[in-house]
């Protein structure tokens, strides 16, 4: 009889969680949080303050996410995931949505089962060398011993670039960041390779910055973006829409400081259907009309989200480049809200 | 008059199986068993419908794929475009590398410490006790990470051998010490008799092979002779021609000479190159095992009764000897089974090799293998088996020797 009940006990949990994957939008809201995956701490894109409150950039995906469908920007729990974790917190069902610089390819997104829901960083590998070393291109760095952050598309990526240009290395293949940058700081490994923008945060975090190069050779196509389980296609167009209404509202000129103001309605009729004044875009998907206007709200649009954490201004220091709208030259394009 | 009759035959019925006490174990023991199958199969299957209906269906085709990845220490000829499944033995090799050298090291260092931790010399003693408490109280993961900052932060970086005064120079003329690894010379053939590199190599150590038979001809001549005159005659110089001559000979007809590394580039080139991560692992775990070893060896030596040693000290033995003679080969009897956990341990622990970036099979196939395919299950499941026959294997050889080594009793 006992074992019945275990039994019993065992295939109800197994239903429900096989369950889990279907109606993502419906747990998230009688949870009240949104489980969301982010890196265990890269500053700039994911690393908690000072005062254990989680920032960044792929932070501000999350947080929007959860305004938009929960109406509270702080109804976010950040599950830190390493490279090896991820795909596998995500496919269980323990996060709803993974934000960690993860790569679309082909196989993530076909094989595992995945849905990538838009990019939020076009990014590319890159390497850093010490300055003294006088390196000024990757095609001089035959023979270099090369220290890489594993768990990303990296190590293929400098395996394919080195073979092509016929050159030969010594990988050094480190878990964590930080024993790789005391490798590379300590001349034990002459070039630093991981994506450029990682790289970017890295050398922000060196006593001299300016010591370090970032070479100009970006090897990769990196398309870094938030994703979702196959499986629950709604939720997707959450996921994706969210980010869109985040470019959009760069594109609209609409900032968390005027979105409140330009809520009360405009005479731009794209505004007005992005902000729930005008159709009922919300409706749509199972969401209030001004859930885009409380995801902007929440951290601001695309632009101001790029500034506050890895802006030019700040410590991680990167220019927009391909992460420039459209209108700009750059790839940043998001589909027209109709 | 009595009549014998044959007790009943033991006509056996099915419900003998629960009244009678010669069966009534075996079938409760026969039903647990089938209960225990039947549960872990169930589960076994929830398992897999779960993983199945989350996206999660087992599969192994990924091992045939090209890994894509280069490794910076192969022992068998391997690059990126060569399959996981190699990459995982190369990782294998390297495990099974690490592991056998820091067994050995490891048995020597704790062997010494463990003598001389009962050293009637008080700073000797003390200096032990100090060795072994700091070293297996503190963490492994720790100490491989300390060695190995330590060794990148004090050795000088390759470029510090550059130029005409350079701030660094080559040990002996010929080796580097850097912190990248060491670079020591490599042999080269000038003139080998096969094709294949390995079987020349093969052959030397074909010849060293001959030498030992030689070596132990001469040994049992000797004490033969002995025991027909009482006096052994003097063949340490014959052993030690047995042993270098025949070789000697070989090689110089191959033409050894040796390749000295040099600068070139970024990178020393030339000669063998013993990275870094594998020093620093490898003395890591050595030196933190070596203090478990010293005190199963003191306990070894300590369950050896007092008589014993004062037995032989009253033949005359000297001290030394009668630590090697007597109280060793009787204390290997407590010493061995509790080795075997700690050679087990190395190997396991071996597994933290991806900290200092040291390619074991952790490093090769539960890392980079299971970050490119996303396969985590399959990965670790494979490890598991890996680690488990390896574990198995070391096992039963050291329960061969344990069976050669332990008191016969007859």
């Amino acid at each position: 009889m006992k074992k019945s009940i275990l039994f019993g006990a065992l295939t109800v949990a197994g239903l429900a969680a096989g369950g889990a994957a279907a109606a993502t939008l419906d747990d998230v809201k009688a949870r009240g949080k949104l489980n969301c995956g982010v890196t265990t701490g890269l500053v700039g894109f994911a690393a908690p303050d000072a005062n254990g409150e989680w920032k960044g950039f792929d932070v501000a995906v999350c947080r929007a996410v959860a305004a938009a469908v929960l109406g509270d920007p702080t109804a976010v729990e950040f599950v830190p995931t390493t490279g090896k974790t991820r795909f596998t917190a995500l496919a269980s069902g323990e996060i709803d949505m993974l934000a960690r610089n993860t790569t679309w390819t082909f196989s993530r997104d076909v094989d595992l089962k995945f849905e990538f829901t838009g990019i939020n960083y076009y990014d590319g590998q890159g390497f850093m060398v010490p300055k003294e070393l006088g390196v000024t291109s990757a095609k001089e760095l035959n023979g270099a011993t090369v220290c890489i952050q594993t768990g990303t598309t990296t190590e293929l990526n400098l395996a394919d670039f080195f073979r092509a240009n016929n050159m030969e290395y010594e990988p050094v293949p480190i878990e964590t960041n930080a024993e790789a940058q005391q490798q590379f700081l300590a001349g034990a490994c002459d070039v630093y390779t991981t994506d450029a923008s990682g790289l970017a945060a890295t050398r922000a975090t060196f006593e001299d910055p300016t010591a370090y190069v970032i070479l100009p050779e970006i090897v990769s196509k990196e398309p870094l973006g938030p994703l979702v389980r196959h499986g629950d296609p709604e939720w997707g167009d959450i996921v994706r829409w969210t980010l869109y209404a985040l470019i959009t509202a760069e594109e609209l000129g609409v900032t968390s400081t005027n979105a409140a103001e330009l809520a009360s309605g405009t005479n731009n009729p794209e505004v007005n259907r992005l902000l729930g004044t005008e159709g009922d875009l919300g409706a749509m998907f199972n969401l209030d009309a001004d859930w885009a206007l409380k995801a902007i709200s929440s951290e601001g649009n695309y632009g101001e989200i790029f500034a506050k954490n890895i802006g030019v201004d700040t410590p991680v220091g990167l220019a927009r480049g391909l992460n420039a709208q459209w209108t700009e030259g750059g790839l940043l394009y998001a589909p027209p809200f109709r | 008059m009595t009549i014998l009759t044959d007790p009943p035959r033991g006509q056996f019925r099915l419900s003998m199986l629960l009244s009678d006490t010669r069966y009534r174990s075996l079938t409760f023991q026969g039903i647990a068993l089938l209960l225990l199958i039947f549960a872990i199969a169930y589960l076994a299957s929830n398992l897999m419908t779960n993983l199945a209906q989350a996206g999660l269906s087992i599969s192994y085709s990924f091992l045939a794929s090209p890994s894509g990845y280069d490794i910076n220490q192969t022992l068998i000829p391997y690059n990126s475009q060569s399959t996981n499944m190699r990459a995982a033995l190369v990782g294998i090799l390297n495990t099974l590398l690490v592991s056998g050298l820091a067994c050995v090291t490891a048995t020597i260092f704790g062997v010494t410490a463990g003598v001389l931790r009962l050293s009637k010399n008080w700073l000797v003693r003390k200096m032990m006790a100090f060795y072994v408490e700091i070293f297996r109280n503190i963490p492994v993961l720790i100490w491989i990470i300390i060695i190995f900052t330590i060794m990148t932060a004090v050795m000088p970086a390759p470029s510090a051998f550059r130029g005409d005064d350079p701030d660094s120079t080559m040990v002996l003329g010929g080796i580097a010490f850097t912190n990248r690894g060491v670079y020591v010379p490599g042999p080269l053939l000038a003139n080998p008799i096969f094709s294949a590199t390995v079987l020349n190599w093969v052959l030397v150590l074909l010849f060293l092979v001959g030498s030992w038979f030689g070596a132990r001809a001469v040994r049992t001549w000797a004490t033969a002779k002995q025991e027909a005159t009482g006096l052994r005659p003097t063949t340490w110089y014959w052993i030690l021609a047995i042993w270098i001559v025949p070789v000697g000979i070989l090689l110089a007809i191959m033409g050894l000479h040796w390749q000295i590394p040099e600068l070139k580039g970024f990178n020393f080139a030339g000669g063998i190159k013993i990275g870094g991560p594998l020093i620093a692992l490898w003395f890591a775990l050595s030196i933190y095992t070596g203090a478990f070893i010293a005190e199963n060896v003191r306990a070894g030596i300590q369950a050896i009764s007092k008589g014993q040693t004062e037995a032989a000290s009253s033949l005359g033995l000297r001290p030394g000897r009668v630590m090697n003679l007597v109280v060793l080969p009787q204390a290997l009897r407590v010493i061995i089974p509790p080795l075997i956990s700690q050679y087990l341990n190395i190997t396991k622990n071996s597994s933290l090799a991806i900290a200092v970036g040291y390619a074991d099979v952790t490093a090769t196939l539960g890392g980079i293998t299971l970050n490119q395919t996303g396969r985590a299950i399959e990965c670790v499941l494979l490890l598991m088996l890996f680690y488990l026959t390896i574990s198995l294997s070391i096992s039963a050889v050291m329960n061969i020797y344990n069976n050669s080594v332990k008191l016969k009793e007859r």
